[in-house]
């Protein structure tokens, strides 16, 4: 097989960009713990508001014994419940998401809080939002004839004033 | 002249490829302009999600599957120089494609499939949206099969010489199109067609997510592979020169046929329903599938450079003004090179394991595959119409001053169109809306961007239009003309023990095998031992 030298050159550095691309990928995700979310975990939707987890009760902003802050959230058509969150700056938050009905995405704009919700399985994130301000917290998979119409609000605070205004009130 | 059966079988599917592309066309034009919000009276998600729906199914499986086929009949016709084999078989995929295209595409006008061209569960559409998409694909393993046997046919009769690398390409496009349409042929008849005949309750949308994903990208390089074929085998000729090499050509395709198949995950990567390692282990495949891309860039670039300078082209980049800049094959490879580069980095961000999470499912996304498929693939989709129509037709092309304006006039409209999108996707807009309704500051900040939109997409329907008109005047209008040759390029390197292994099919069918075990295998089989819950029909 003829291969010119020249070709030769350019394959070896392709090979090599590609090679630091990925290994700039590996080494985030392995010392920088940086993974999307991809938690397993199913749940039947049908069943959402008899849940331990997802009852209308028991959604919103929690601090858990430990301190971490935890957001539970129903997606369905059109929002995500409740509403309207407050959340603090700067802060690690955990997001869990179930779907009542069909698949939904969910984005918080200029953040990286984006996953799909997918009936049936549970969808988590981990993230922090530097910048305070009001965010509409919207659908990014289309899910009906309303699904424009599909968002609802996240307004971050910095974490003074969070903790004096809502501190462990969502 | 190639004989009639093949131009009769090559004419008919192109045909009906490019009056879909014309009509999504239109729709396209509509949409950009409905969801710009400028225009209220337009406003209506029915009408809008309707329109998305019947493009993005029009643009991806009808122009791109007829397409394919009829290029590919020309293709094995004038690269092996002998009939059509079994043309009775091919004429019965034809029909039954085109069957299952008019079956689709009724519920799909009326409103009645509005399920967008990824048509993921649980919002349910029309059966006979699926059982139409399911035909156009099995009229499509017809061609698969007349391409296959007419290769090993070939290659039994002429056993110390390599298949011709144009046919070498569109039989590994043939086998790809097999593995790859397994995946979805899996969803559509186990799962979408009983569930919407109400023979079942429920549905799995995690399995049906996965199936999807398998088939999702390597389609891509279903599309693209005829792409590629033009790339090294009409416009190295077509610029006055020679291929600088066929066996990295052939390497490339079986590197995109390799990779491309283990690494549908990458449209998963925010899935709650596939774990990190398996998306990792596909985003590295994503990043390996790179690699035949590049190279291809180098060969086809190095290719021009021989031919502009075999036109006189002096110095470093002189060469490049002494290209044929007015022949459409070039001056398409050209403008699919740049849109191929602009989009090749948006790929390897979309590919970013970690980073995609900025990008997923926003405008960007839109963006992105628009300048890769309907740029860099469809202008090659043109190219190849006005070098094919000729000789389909014995007729000159119509006009010769007008295929370059129409294909100036298609990138222009394509950046103008992509280029914004991609900017909105970073300013958080999200694909798939149809107004903008969020109360937010944000959204200011995209308002300029869609008048661009608009004129890109005016640019782009004008540049359709005139397509249309050429092929057809071409068609009705045109002076005969004498036989033209195929005008396959030459390497100036003859082949020097091209290795076996490359035409082994089996080999590589076994290998695709295996690599499709390992990536898809468990994640597919862990739907079988999760406790998993069905979701019931909903509308839209």
């Amino acid at each position: 097989m003829h291969i010119d030298p020249l070709e030769k050159k350019w394959v070896y550095i392709a090979l090599a960009t590609i090679g630091f691309f990925l290994g700039v990928i590996a080494l985030t995700a392995w010392i920088g713990g940086i993974y999307p979310p991809s938690n397993v975990e199913t749940i039947n939707p049908a069943r959402l508001h008899l849940s331990e987890e997802f009852a209308e009760n028991k959604l919103g902003l929690k601090i858990q014994p430990d301190g971490s802050i935890k957001v539970v959230m129903v997606a369905g058509r059109y929002g995500f419940y409740p509403r309207r969150i407050v959340v603090p700056a700067d802060t690690p938050i955990t997001f869990r998401f179930a779907s009542l009905d069909v698949l939904h995405g969910v984005h918080l704009p200029m953040t990286n809080l984006n996953t799909m919700i997918v009936p049936g399985y549970i969808a988590q994130v981990t993230t922090k939002f530097p910048i305070p301000g009001d965010y509409p917290l919207l659908c990014n998979e289309y899910c009906g004839l309303g699904h424009d119409f599909m968002w609802s609000k996240v307004t971050v605070v910095d974490k003074q004033t969070w903790k004096h205004e809502f501190g462990g009130r969502p | 002249m190639i004989d009639a059966q093949t131009r009769r079988l090559t004419l008919w599917h192109l045909s009906v490829a490019f009056c879909a592309f014309l009509i999504a066309c239109i729709l396209g034009f509509y949409q950009v302009v409905e969801r710009s919000g400028i225009f209220p009276a337009l406003q209506s998600a029915k009408v809008y999600f309707a329109s998305v729906s019947t493009h993005g199914v029009l643009m991806a499986y009808v122009l791109t599957t007829f397409f394919i086929m009829g290029f590919g009949y020309y293709t094995a016709a004038t690269s092996l120089k002998r009939p059509i084999w079994h043309p009775t078989l091919a004429w019965a995929g034809f029909g039954l494609s085109l069957l299952g295209t008019v079956l689709a595409a009724i519920p799909l006008l009326l409103g009645r499939a509005s399920v967008l061209y990824t048509f993921y569960p649980p919002i349910q559409a029309s059966p006979w949206f699926y059982i139409g998409a399911a035909l156009l694909v099995v009229g499509s393993w017809a061609w698969c099969a007349v391409m296959l046997v007419m290769a090993l046919v070939w290659k039994r009769e002429n056993a110390n010489r390599p298949l011709p690398l144009a046919m070498y390409a569109t039989t590994l496009n043939a086998l790809l199109w097999l593995w790859t349409s397994v995946g979805v042929a899996l969803e559509v008849v186990l799962q979408l067609i009983p569930w919407s005949l109400g023979w079942t309750q429920t549905i799995d949308p995690g399995l049906a997510r996965t199936l999807f994903a398998w088939t999702l990208h390597p389609i891509v390089y279903f599309w693209l592979i005829p792409a590629y074929i033009a790339l090294y085998c009409f416009v190295p000729k077509a610029a006055g020169g020679f291929l600088f090499s066929d066996e990295i050509a052939r390497l490339a395709f079986l590197g995109l046929v390799l990779f491309g198949l283990p690494i549908g995950f990458h449209h998963l990567y925010v899935d709650p329903e596939q774990a990190a390692g398996w998306k990792l282990l596909h985003g590295i495949g994503t990043f390996l599938v790179a690699i035949p891309t590049l190279v291809t860039g180098f060969t086809v670039l190095a290719s021009l450079e021989i031919a502009g300078r075999l036109n006189g082209g002096k110095g470093l980049f002189g060469w490049i003004g002494t290209l044929p800049w007015g022949n459409p094959m070039v001056l398409s490879a050209i403008l699919a090179l740049l849109m191929l580069i602009l989009g090749g980095f948006g790929g390897i961000i979309n590919a970013s394991y970690a980073l995609n999470t900025m990008v997923h499912n926003t405008a960007w996304v839109s963006g992105h595959f628009h300048l890769i498929f309907a740029g860099t693939t469809v202008i090659m989709y043109f190219a190849i119409a006005y070098h094919l129509w000729p000789r389909l037709t014995g007729k000159a092309l119509y006009s010769n001053h007008l295929a370059p304006v129409q294909l100036w006039l298609w990138f222009s409209g394509m950046v103008l169109l992509s280029t914004p999108w991609h900017v909105l996707g970073l300013l958080g807009q999200p694909r798939r809306i149809s107004s903008v309704t969020y109360h937010s500051l944000l959204t200011l900040s995209w308002q300029p961007y869609e008048l661009f939109m608009i004129m890109g997409g005016g640019l782009l329907l004008a540049s359709a239009i005139l397509f249309g008109y050429l092929l057809v005047k071409t068609l009705t209008h045109s002076a005969l003309q004498a036989d033209l040759d195929p005008a396959y390029a030459e390497t100036p390197y003859p082949h020097k023990n091209l290795p076996a292994w490359l035409e082994n099919f089996k080999l590589w069918n076994l290998i695709i095998g295996a690599l499709m075990l390992l990536s898809f295998g468990i994640p597919i089989a862990q739907f079988f031992f999760l406790k998993t819950y069905g979701s019931t029909p909903w509308g839209y």
